[in-house]
């Protein structure tokens, strides 16, 4: 067995963010907005040596140009990371290009539109009750490691039809393939296998005895020739979901709790006048985007004016585009009654993120419920903030205190 | 002056972000796989005006269209 530990490389510190960025360095991971906005002053597209050849697109525009490019920039690769293994495990549609992207897609869309989300809802509803249950006597809580970390994995458990305790291991396995894996090809692979291997056992029993959940769906998917995905087709799309659909969320929510507790002002408004509610989840969306996506360079061609290579990488920064003062004025700002908001925290182009209805359900409901019952709260000035690493932001503690407690 | 609006979504564009349907369900509606159209024939009703633009102005793929005519 090879150690994982070993297997393990720490990058230096970041001296030259223009030429040498690196998103895993703790500054970035504490607060990459200023890293960010230094970038984009400079140029468009910077690169790195570091992760085998990186590029990052700094402007909305250079973003957008990349995301709508699948000619020259393939998504078999979504992660940046240290090494380039051999693929061995895709997870369509995600990792698809065309013209296997869109079939493989197609499959996944109806059972999360609005219409369908709007049945999930009151469950989800449920859920946070539950949870809020669980700490709302204590007058304080971690909101990251009791609250949003388990909407998600609930909601997406309850969707596929298996059980919503399994959420802890679902969580574990997330974190060694986002976080871990970035540096630790071991803790992936394992990762990787084990989730494979738990979902191989689910269409077993669904095999002797069909069930009307999300995994039956897409083993009773047909092609357009009349076949049915193969069993690692279903497992890629099943490994997806639960990757995109969990640390993605559990993210934006923590964000969007972590800046209601430092803005009383924002809270009271959305208190007083709930009707904003869609603004303000857009504009915490377009603030605080959790998902930075990967792309691979196919052919050498030009974004923005920057000569781009292939064999190298790109950190493909929705989060970024996002905060591009060419596209949105007060972009540094969070405005909760923003009207034009064209963020791209979903993504551009056909990859927009699948789960988006539902993500934007249960971060709707999960605030709704905890300002209902929470009203007043704010960062525990005893404890400490800490946010993820990697290509997925959010807060991974999150302290807070209720009311006059503390 | 009082040209009448009309709206319509380019089915190459859309992504189904699902936005304008949110800002201006009187004007949009999706597909079984959440993609976006117009309602009828797009023409939009007296007093929506400001929805038609409202949801121009959000759709991250830029993929509606609204004509004065």
């Amino acid at each position: 067995m090879s150690d994982s530990v070993n297997a393990m490389t720490e990058h230096p510190p970041v001296s030259d963010w223009v030429h040498d960025f690196d998103h895993t360095d703790p500054r970035w991971t504490e607060n990459p907005f200023p890293i960010w906005d230094e970038l984009r002053a400079e140029c468009p597209v910077v690169h790195t040596k570091r992760f085998l050849g990186c590029y990052l697109p700094t402007t909305y525009q250079a973003v957008k140009e990349i995301a709508y490019d699948t000619e020259h920039f393939s998504s078999r690769r979504v992660v940046v990371r240290d090494m380039r293994p051999e693929i061995t495990a895709s997870a369509p549609p995600i990792t698809s290009d065309p013209p296997e992207h869109k079939p493989a897609k197609q499959f996944l869309l109806p059972p999360f539109t609005p219409d369908a989300m709007k049945k999930l809802e009151p469950r989800v509803r449920a859920i946070c009750n539950e949870l809020i249950d669980e700490f709302i006597a204590d007058g304080k809580c971690d909101a990251a490691a009791r609250y949003t970390r388990h909407i998600p994995v609930r909601a997406i458990a309850h969707m596929l039809g298996i059980p919503e305790q399994d959420g802890d291991l679902f969580i574990k396995w997330i974190h060694e393939i986002l976080e871990l894996g970035i540096k630790d090809d071991d803790a992936l692979m394992r990762a990787v296998r084990e989730m494979t291997g738990y979902f191989a056992a689910q269409l077993e029993q669904r095999k002797q005895q069909p069930t009307d959940d999300l995994i039956s769906t897409l083993m009773n998917a047909r092609d357009k020739d009349g076949q049915p995905l193969s069993d690692n087709h279903v497992l890629g799309s099943l490994r997806l979901l639960l990757i995109a659909g969990i640390d993605t969320t559990w993210s934006a929510l923590g964000s969007s709790l972590w800046h209601l507790a430092k803005t009383p002002a924002d809270r009271q408004r959305l208190i007083a006048e709930p009707e904003l509610m869609p603004t303000a989840i857009e504009e915490l969306l377009r603030a605080y985007a959790p998902v930075t996506m990967a792309r691979e360079v196919m052919k050498e061609t030009v974004i923005s004016g920057c000569p781009v290579k292939p064999g190298n990488m790109v950190l493909l920064s929705f989060p970024a585009a996002n905060r591009d003062p060419a596209v949105f004025p007060d972009a540094d700002k969070v405005l909760i009654d923003r009207k034009e908001n064209r963020h791209a925290a979903f993504g551009l182009g056909i990859h927009r993120c699948v789960g988006s209805n539902l993500a934007r359900m249960e971060m709707t409901v999960a605030i709704e419920e905890w300002l209902k019952r929470i009203p007043d709260f704010r960062l525990d000035p005893a404890g400490r903030v800490s946010w993820s690493e990697g290509t997925v932001r959010g807060p991974r503690q999150l302290p807070m205190l209720f009311g006059n407690a503390g | 002056m009082s040209g009448k609006l009309r709206v319509r979504v380019d089915q190459d564009k859309c992504q189904g972000h699902a936005r304008c349907k949110s800002l201006a369900p009187e004007l949009f509606d999706l597909d079984d796989f959440g993609n976006a159209h117009e309602v009828g024939d797009g023409t939009v009703p007296a007093g929506l005006e400001d929805k038609a633009w409202l949801a121009h102005s959000n759709c991250p793929e830029i993929a509606i269209d609204v004509t004065e005519e």
